[in-house]
């Protein structure tokens, strides 16, 4: 089991090598236009451009540039962004990471126990009404765009029915966690509930389906020959094993949603985070900063996956002689 | 003669407008074997799944008696029931690499069967399944109780699973074609292992195949099955030396002889399985049919060797 | 030499009985599938709701000219419209706040009239949601086919050959995949859309259509290469193969005549699904101002548009939403059945 976690975590180390090269490639390989024009930002007067050549090594070999560029982002911190007048970019990405991740886990954790729970019971429920109603969140999670349906609800809880029902509701932004646990998970529950019912439908589905496989095969034939439980065969032993393949899911989803659609979500309900850091760089076209969030959040993501391929190896014992 | 430990009678199984089981009738007695054969689709794998209640699918019909010790199985509760199987009555299935939960270590299996019937501890539970691998043949049982199932070859899962059958002392085991999964050595193996642990537990047994060899070797008694239907039932002695149906002349003379003379092609039954709508469901595949054959012929007999066919007792030659 | 059907895209097993069954010539594997398709109610009636889309955007000039006769595509800011036989300005002085903002005119539901309101530049939103929509549709549309068939090209060479050429392409199959795909497609519309696309011989211009098409078509590749590397690592072991290669045909003829028409079937599951998936990629880099351009108009760059006139005039932002969603419901139910009736095991994302 340690040999395996050391050689995934060898090979996350690769792939995130491996990324930065890309990310690397794209912003200073590109053919056309000069990568120090695109990093100084629109209009930038000689004398920035000149600074930033000398600072990304531009007159140098690719291999230094790479070198040069890891060396910013990760050694000296000193990424600037020259949109922004010579804002460090590291400080700003690191102050924006708790808001991403209090958004991104505690949609996960509702978009799990959401989606396990109604997948199980309409795995369960076959032919009961449950089940289509299940099957229909699935296809409007995979059909609604996330930021769409932010916008829709910030508009029945901000303005339709806001001197009503949801009177509650705090004003759009971000409450940290340390001026109150109840503010900061008040601010962030219709963003949680946006991100966590179209991934719960996506979810629930695909258990659904699972779970109907799984209990069609010979080992649950054999745990109700030993005399189980239908309660117990359905938990311990369908549900266990259809679980596997929505963990590895999970390890995908979790990565690109703080990296993508994480940042929709952020930029809908005006949360600081990392996404929005990023949309408001797009929006200015300031290179530096996009370049740190994109490697930033590729990290996340690769991390995110080793993680959770470990946690794959703990559940399916078949993959960890692999 | 004991009381007979399973009973079943007029056992009728339908799925929507298809009858899989057909008015089987058939005893068990306690510390028998009895070799339930037939071709795939003949009825002998679903009715022994009505028996334990297993049947699943949405629509069954099930109707009969199912008599065990004194209780009607098909009468009973669904908590009654689970009490029943696996310590009562256990059941092995035909392919052993799907059968046990690919998640979990043999001994947690073997255990969690221990732990729904009798109150034991963990330490106690596992320590039996220890013993009970050791029992099954399965060198260092001490370490291969923590394996998965993965790790075991086809023939030592077969063990792991007949182990587990057997955690509970059940009176009654059926086995489900135990051994056409598994190759030819492996399956005399698994039938010597079956022979030992009857003569140690003294359990019943009911042995489903469609191998005459298998049944040859094991049983005492013989039941042929058709088309959802007993054709003829008797001691392994009657049904082998004296076979009285045409189906059953022609499973005994598609399996190869080792003495005597060559055949120059081994004689197969002509057709496919499956019942015919009306009369005697082997009619159409049967070389001796005749006008009577439109009719169900009941099955009957004497000294216990019964079978249903209308061929006049002059015509009863191979 | 005819190529055998996909193994698991099994007939279910009919119950009328064989025997006497008189020999017909068996339709093939496509025209089976078909039937099935047809026979399934949703997928049919998600099939004509597309249709229905599709048309609408098609006729878009001709709602722009003969019926609502208005140019979407110039700003009408002192233009006036007749709403309740009273005479108003299309963009009228916004009251709240400092007075500086314009606030639209709203719904009229009147089809030759402003039908959903006038957005921030006066322009007819009825009529910019549909060159909208051609615009969605053709990205989603193009992209997943130029995906699909890259992604055949490279799954089908990576699991013929195997050796070093599979070892390259699925371990930067491994890299994309591993990349968070919005984030990659944001990188790579940053750089391409300032300065366009000069690859060889392929020349995109900075704010052409093309652009978007070809980035959500590249960032989807491993998705849908993945499973058919699988699909065609499976198929070379598998004895027709053999005996083609037994027979001495070269390896493009088998994976031309063997391979391709094997995997054939999962790709065109994929393409309905994959339309779904670029066209909403699609409209989320629109609405982050990295998909496509202004003066051009797509369902996402509408919805943000409408972002800014959310709590007054939030018709556009739910029109458009909608647009998207509907469209995306009606491929996904109409890819679920054509992968029901095709090929059942085939899924994308190793999931959903």
């Amino acid at each position: 089991m340690i040999g395996y976690i050391l050689r995934r975590f060898g090979a996350a180390l690769l792939v995130l090598f491996a990324i930065s090269v890309l990310v690397f490639l794209i912003f200073f390989a590109t053919p056309g236009v000069d990568p120090a024009a695109r990093i100084a930002g629109k209009n930038a007067d000689p004398a920035t451009l000149a600074q930033v050549r000398a600072s990304f090594g531009f007159d140098k070999p690719l291999p230094v540039q790479y070198a040069l560029m890891m060396k910013h982002l990760f050694i000296s911190h000193d990424l600037t962004s020259f949109v922004n007048r010579g804002t460090l970019v590291i400080p700003q990405i690191i102050e924006a990471v708790p808001v991403t991740l209090s958004l991104v886990v505690g949609a996960a954790v509702i978009w799990m126990v959401l989606g396990v729970g109604m997948g199980t019971l309409a795995g369960a429920m076959r032919g009961t009404l449950v089940d289509p109603l299940v099957m229909l969140l699935g296809v409007f999670g995979v059909s609604l765009p996330v930021y769409w349906l932010g916008e829709v609800v910030n508009l029945i809880t901000q303005k339709q029915l806001h001197d009503s029902v949801f009177s509650w509701v705090p004003p759009l932004g971000y409450v940290p966690m340390s001026e109150g646990i109840g503010q900061w998970a008040l601010h962030l529950l219709f963003p949680w509930l946006t991100l966590a019912l179209l991934y719960a439908g996506i979810y629930a589905r695909l258990l659904r389906g699972e779970l109907i496989n799984a209990l069609n095969e010979d080992y649950v034939r054999t745990a109700r020959a030993k005399g189980l439980s239908e309660r117990r065969i359905l938990v311990k032993h369908a549900l266990r094993c259809s679980l596997i393949p929505i963990v590895s899911l999970f390890g995908l989803d979790f990565g690109a949603l703080v990296g993508g659609a994480a940042l929709l979500t952020e930029v809908v309900f005006g949360l600081p985070g990392v996404g929005k850091l990023t949309y408001q760089a797009l929006q200015n076209l300031d290179l530096p900063v996009i370049m740190g969030t994109v490697l930033y959040a590729a990290f996340f993501v690769v991390l995110a996956n080793a993680v959770v391929d470990v946690l794959y190896a703990r559940l399916d014992p078949r993959v960890r002689r692999a | 003669m004991p009381e007979p430990l399973l009973e079943v009678s007029d056992l009728r199984i339908r799925f929507g407008g298809f009858t899989a089981v057909d008015g089987l009738s058939f005893s068990v007695r306690p510390g028998e074997v009895l070799g339930v054969v037939g071709e795939s689709g003949s009825g002998k794998s679903v009715s022994m799944l009505g028996v334990l209640g297993l049947i699943r699918t949405p629509g069954a019909e099930i109707s009969g008696k199912v008599v065990f010790r004194g209780r009607d199985l098909l009468t009973l509760k669904n908590a009654e029931m689970r009490a029943i199987r696996g310590r009562e009555i256990a059941m092995i299935f035909q392919d052993p690499m799907t059968a046990l939960t690919p998640v979990y270590t043999i001994g947690w299996q073997i255990a969690e069967q221990i732990r729904a019937h009798e109150k034991v501890s963990r330490r106690a539970a596992r320590d039996r399944a220890i013993a009970l691998l050791g029992e099954v043949g399965i060198p260092a049982p001490e370490q291969r109780v923590d394996a998965y199932p993965h790790e075991f070859s086809g023939g030592m899962r077969q063990r792991a699973v007949i182990a587990m059958a057997l955690s509970c002392n059940p009176a009654l085991l059926i086995a489900d074609e135990p051994t056409t999964a598994l190759d030819v050595t492996t399956q005399a193996q698994i039938l010597d292992l079956m022979r030992r642990l009857r003569a140690d537990h003294g359990s019943a047994v009911v042995m489903i195949t469609h191998d005459m060899g298998v049944v040859s070797e094991i049983a005492d008694e013989v039941l042929v099955m058709y088309g959802g239907r007993a054709v003829e039932r008797g001691s392994r002695r009657q049904v082998f030396h004296t076979p009285r149906h045409p189906y059953t002349w022609g499973l005994l003379d598609s399996v190869p002889r080792v003495n005597g003379p060559r055949a120059r092609r081994l004689p197969t039954i002509p057709g496919t399985p499956g019942a015919s709508g009306q009369g005697c469901p082997f009619a159409d595949r049967c070389a001796h049919s005749f006008a009577a054959c439109a009719e169900v012929p009941p099955l009957t007999g004497d000294s216990g060797h019964l079978d249903a066919c209308w061929l006049p007792e002059e015509k009863r030659t191979r | 030499m005819t190529s055998p059907v996909r193994a698991t895209a099994e007939e279910p097993v009919t119950d009328t009985p064989a025997a006497g069954r008189a020999a017909r010539p068996s339709a093939g594997p496509w025209r089976r599938a078909l039937g099935r398709l047809r026979r399934n109610r949703s997928a049919m009636i998600a099939g004509a709701g597309l249709l229905l889309i599709v048309l609408a955007c098609v006729l878009a000039p001709v709602y722009a000219n003969a019926i609502a006769h208005t140019d979407p595509f110039t700003s009408n800011a002192s233009g006036t419209v007749v709403v309740n036989g009273a005479r108003v300005p299309v963009l009228a002085q916004s009251t709240e706040g400092l007075g500086l903002g314009v606030t639209p005119v709203g719904p009229t539901w009147d089809p030759g009239n402003y039908f959903l309101g006038a957005d921030n530049q006066g322009r007819d939103v009825m009529a910019r949601l549909l060159y909208g929509g051609r615009n969605s549709l053709l990205i989603g549309l193009s992209s997943a086919v130029v995906c699909c068939a890259l992604a055949t090209v490279l799954g089908v060479l990576a699991g013929y050959f195997g050796g070093w050429i599979d070892a390259v392409l699925s371990r930067f199959f491994d890299v994309i995949w591993a990349f968070p795909v919005y984030l990659l497609a944001i990188c790579l519309s940053v750089v391409l859309l300032t300065s366009g696309l000069h690859l060889g011989p392929i020349h995109i211009d900075a704010g052409s259509l093309a652009l978007p098409v070809v980035i959500i078509a590249l960032i989807y590749v491993p998705y849908v290469a993945r499973p058919l590397r699988g699909q065609v690592m499976a198929l070379r072991n598998k004895e027709f193969l053999h005996a083609a290669v037994g027979l001495g045909a070269s390896d493009l003829r088998i994976m031309r005549r063997e391979v391709l028409p094997n995997v054939l079937p999962t790709v065109v599951v994929f393409l309905p699904l994959m339309t779904a998936l670029n066209m909403l990629t699609e409209s989320a880099l629109s609405f982050l101002s990295v998909g496509v351009q202004s003066p051009d108009a797509s369902w996402g760059t509408i919805i943000n548009d409408g972002l800014a006139l959310l709590y007054t005039r939030p018709a556009i932002t739910i029109a458009a939403g909608l647009c998207v969603g509907l469209t995306a419901v009606a491929l996904n139910v109409l890819g679920d059945g054509v992968r029901d009736a095709l090929d059942p095991n085939a899924r994308l994302r190793g999931g959903a």
